[in-house]
């Protein structure tokens, strides 16, 4: 029994696994169709995929782009609607304010200098006082007035705590036919440095000649008017000064009309793309009267002496500046030199000592000159080197007065060498390292170490070559 | 003898001869070079400084104060990039022609929008401009709008020639739209790239290439690049690795070659304005091989 059960079973395995071979040959069939039926609507779905993909894409990009362009746009209307930017924060005027200070080491004492052969100029020629001072504050405003003028103003704040006005003029803004009228008081346009204010010298102090010549600066009340030629690349500038002769070598009179004048004219141009330069001629003419100082006679007795007469100066100027292709930021050389001559002839008095009542005259032809260079040895570094000479030439003293009441004028020829090394963190600050030998002195050679910082505060100022 | 040499001068001022092109007097190369391309032969163009020049440091050198005396339109950038040395120009040329507020006195960056205006205005911020960055010329599209505005002015200055200019205008227009279509298509690789500026002179240029700038070698704008600052640049790159260091040609290159051959990345030296490079010789050449040396650098 158990075996016909058996054998039946496997027969019926046997019969369903034949009809079932034949169901497998269906169902594989549909399932080859079914496959190859996805496989194509897959297909079809991925091209569609990609098809949207790309649409999107497209799409996306435009939008991209038409965002962008319509930012531009409106960004663009925007701007065209905006008034023009005023330069000078919303007529408010630059204002700025220059700190300095120094640190000074020098073997003779600054107040009792004096440049040996000249009459002394009366400015704040000595060295900077010995251990730490503070140097001059500069206080600058300045602001278009009108379309017409513009308005300049630099307040000078000594350590001694007083002040002093440098600069208070008014400019004419484009005259015409290249002619710049000025008015009020300045800074003289005769020489290179003379109208360079002192947190733009390249040394702590200046030149000798300037010294012992214009009293560091000559600066005048007056008007003054420039005139540069229609020339195409090379400046051509004429200027002339009349003015109350408020400084060394003038003085003030009581008097109508001028007192001192000055000429000049300046030339100037580019040699190549690297080189440009300047150089210039000037002439200083004034009138002092009583124009006083204080000296000590041979015997040691205090006089105050006064020169009343006619004073001329001649002044020749030149600066060449170098810098790779023009570009100063990483290297640049600046070489300048002055030459300065003085004829001054008049009267000679003396009060105090033995000198005392005797009529004097006195005719003198001096002259002077400094040649220096800074070079820009990378970014931020600086080194100079300065040398100074002055010429004490031909003092006549005529048949009064002689020699012996006027030791300060005993024929000498002052000298100075000086070193420079400055550090700028950006145009703003400096810091300067000084060595001076100073020979202005006939007794003894000074050597003078200087220290020094400036900063620029507020408005950024646009310096001249 | 003072009126008498006054009144030679004058004589020497009234005795000019009558002048034929108009005189332009650009601040920077590419207005210059656009200004031509503008005025063709009705205009006779100066340039003030040169692509090899630093724009922010130019001196106001004794030629530039005679040139300035003689233009009848001033074309400059604007945004105080010239605040170091034109208003000397301006004040000493005795010229009212080109006088700020006169039409003479063109400033491109009035006619585009600017980026970057600074949230804090602050020297210790660097030298920052308060009106925006002032770098336009880098993105082909803000020349564009200059020379809508340059071509009125033109008109406006020099009346008698405005037909001329306005032609010549249409004219450009239609070869830098095509110009700039070129461009984008050829440069199209570069977006996303991730790139390294010396200065930052460049945001106009990466906003319409859409590069990505992570780094600046100068530590705040102005300030010379230290080894400390370019440290400082590495180690960020450490983490955000950039594709290449890009310079103007003006920069000193040392900074960027240092950061290239410790991030092993290109240094490339864009021309930055027309002249810059010898394949920068006009406007279009500008584009031309700024876009050449980025995508040879990109690879």
């Amino acid at each position: 029994m158990k075996r016909t059960l058996i054998a039946s079973s496997i027969l019926m395995m046997l019969a369903t696994s034949a009809h079932a071979a034949d169901d497998l040959q269906n169902i594989r069939s549909e399932i080859q169709q079914m496959k190859a039926s996805y496989e194509a609507r897959i297909q079809a779905l991925e091209a569609r995929l990609a098809q949207t993909e790309a649409a999107t894409k497209q799409a996306n990009t435009k939008a991209e782009q038409a965002d962008s362009k319509a930012e531009h746009a409106s960004q663009t209307a925007a701007v065209a609607a905006l008034p023009a930017p005023s330069n000078e924060n919303a007529f408010n005027p630059a204002i700025s304010l220059i700190l300095s200070g120094t640190a000074s080491h020098s073997s003779l004492s600054p107040s009792t200098y004096k440049i040996g052969g000249f009459i002394p100029s009366g400015g704040e020629v000595a060295p900077n006082p010995r251990g730490f001072s503070l140097g001059e504050s500069e206080l600058a405003i300045s602001a278009n007035i009108d379309p017409d003028f513009r308005g300049n103003f630099m307040l000078a704040m000594a350590p001694d705590n007083t002040v002093a006005v440098e600069n208070a003029y008014l400019q004419t803004l484009g005259l015409g036919h290249g002619l710049t009228a000025s008015a009020g008081r300045f800074y003289s346009g005769i020489g290179y440095l003379n109208n360079v204010h002192a947190h733009a010298w390249d040394f702590t102090d200046s030149p000798l000649v300037y010294k012992a010549f214009l009293g560091n600066q000559f600066g005048d009340d007056g008007v003054q008017l420039t005139w540069l030629a229609p020339t195409e690349s090379l400046l051509v500038e004429l200027g002339a000064e009349i003015g109350s002769g408020r400084s060394f070598p003038a003085t003030t009179r009581d008097k109508n009309g001028s007192v001192a004048g000055a000429l000049y004219a300046h030339v100037g141009g580019d040699y190549d793309e690297s080189n440009s330069w300047r150089a210039g001629l000037s002439y200083l003419g004034a009138g002092p009267q009583n124009r006083s100082y204080d000296d000590t006679d041979v015997n040691g007795v205090a006089t105050t002496n006064s020169f009343s007469g006619k004073s001329q100066t001649w002044i020749g100027d030149f600066v060449w500046k170098w810098a790779p292709n023009g570009n100063t930021t990483v290297r640049n050389f600046k070489l300048q030199g002055e030459y300065m001559h003085r004829n001054e002839t008049g009267d000679l008095t003396c009060t105090g000592g033995a000198c005392s009542g005797v009529p004097g005259a006195y005719q003198s032809a001096q002259s002077g000159w400094y040649l220096q260079g800074v070079y820009q040895f990378m970014p931020h570094w600086r080194v100079g080197l300065r040398h100074d000479r002055l010429n004490s030439g031909s003092v006549d003293l005529g048949t009064g007065l002689t020699a012996a009441d006027l030791p300060i004028l005993a024929a000498y020829n002052p000298k100075r060498n000086t070193v420079m090394f400055d550090y700028s963190p950006s145009e703003f600050s400096r810091f300067r390292v000084q060595y001076a030998r100073d020979e202005s002195r006939p007794t003894e050679a000074d050597n003078q170490f200087a220290l020094q910082y400036i900063m620029s505060l507020g408005a950024h100022g646009a310096h001249t070559f | 003898m003072k009126t008498k040499l006054l009144f030679a001068l004058l004589s020497i001022t009234v005795t000019l001869p009558a002048h034929a092109a108009l005189n332009v007097l650009a601040c920077e190369p590419e207005w210059g070079a656009l200004a031509q391309e503008l005025g063709g032969d009705k205009v006779k163009v100066a340039n003030a400084t040169t692509a090899l020049q630093d724009p922010h440091r130019i001196e106001a050198r004794p030629s530039l104060i005679a040139r300035a005396r003689n233009a009848e339109l001033l074309v400059c950038t604007g945004a105080e990039l010239e605040i170091g040395w034109l208003p000397i120009l301006l004040r000493e040329s005795g010229n009212p022609l080109i006088q700020p507020g006169q039409p003479g006195n063109f400033e491109a960056t009035r006619y585009v929008p600017l980026m970057e205006k600074p949230q804090r205005l602050d020297r210790s911020e660097g030298d920052i401009h308060a009106a925006g960055n002032p770098h336009i010329q880098t993105d082909p599209r803000n020349i564009a709008l200059v020379a809508d505005a340059l071509s009125k002015t033109l008109a406006s200055v020099d009346a008698a020639n405005a037909g001329y200019y306005q032609a010549r205008y249409a004219d450009f227009k239609t070869h830098w739209t095509a110009a700039i279509a070129r461009w984008e298509a050829q440069a199209a690789p570069l977006k996303g790239t991730v790139i390294v500026a010396q200065h930052q002179a460049y945001p106009y240029l990466e906003n319409w290439l859409g590069m990505k700038q992570v780094a600046t070698l100068e530590p705040k704008p102005g300030v010379e690049p230290s080894v400390a600052s370019l440290t400082a640049v590495l180690a960020k790159l450490k983490i955000t690795p950039a594709k290449m260091v890009i310079r103007s040609a003006y920069n000193d290159g040392r900074a960027s070659e240092w950061l290239s051959q410790r991030a092993n990345i290109p240094a490339v030296e864009l021309p930055f304005t027309v002249g810059g490079t010898p394949g920068a010789n006009n406007l279009y050449g500008l584009y031309d091989d700024t876009i050449s040396r980025l995508l040879k650098a990109g690879k």
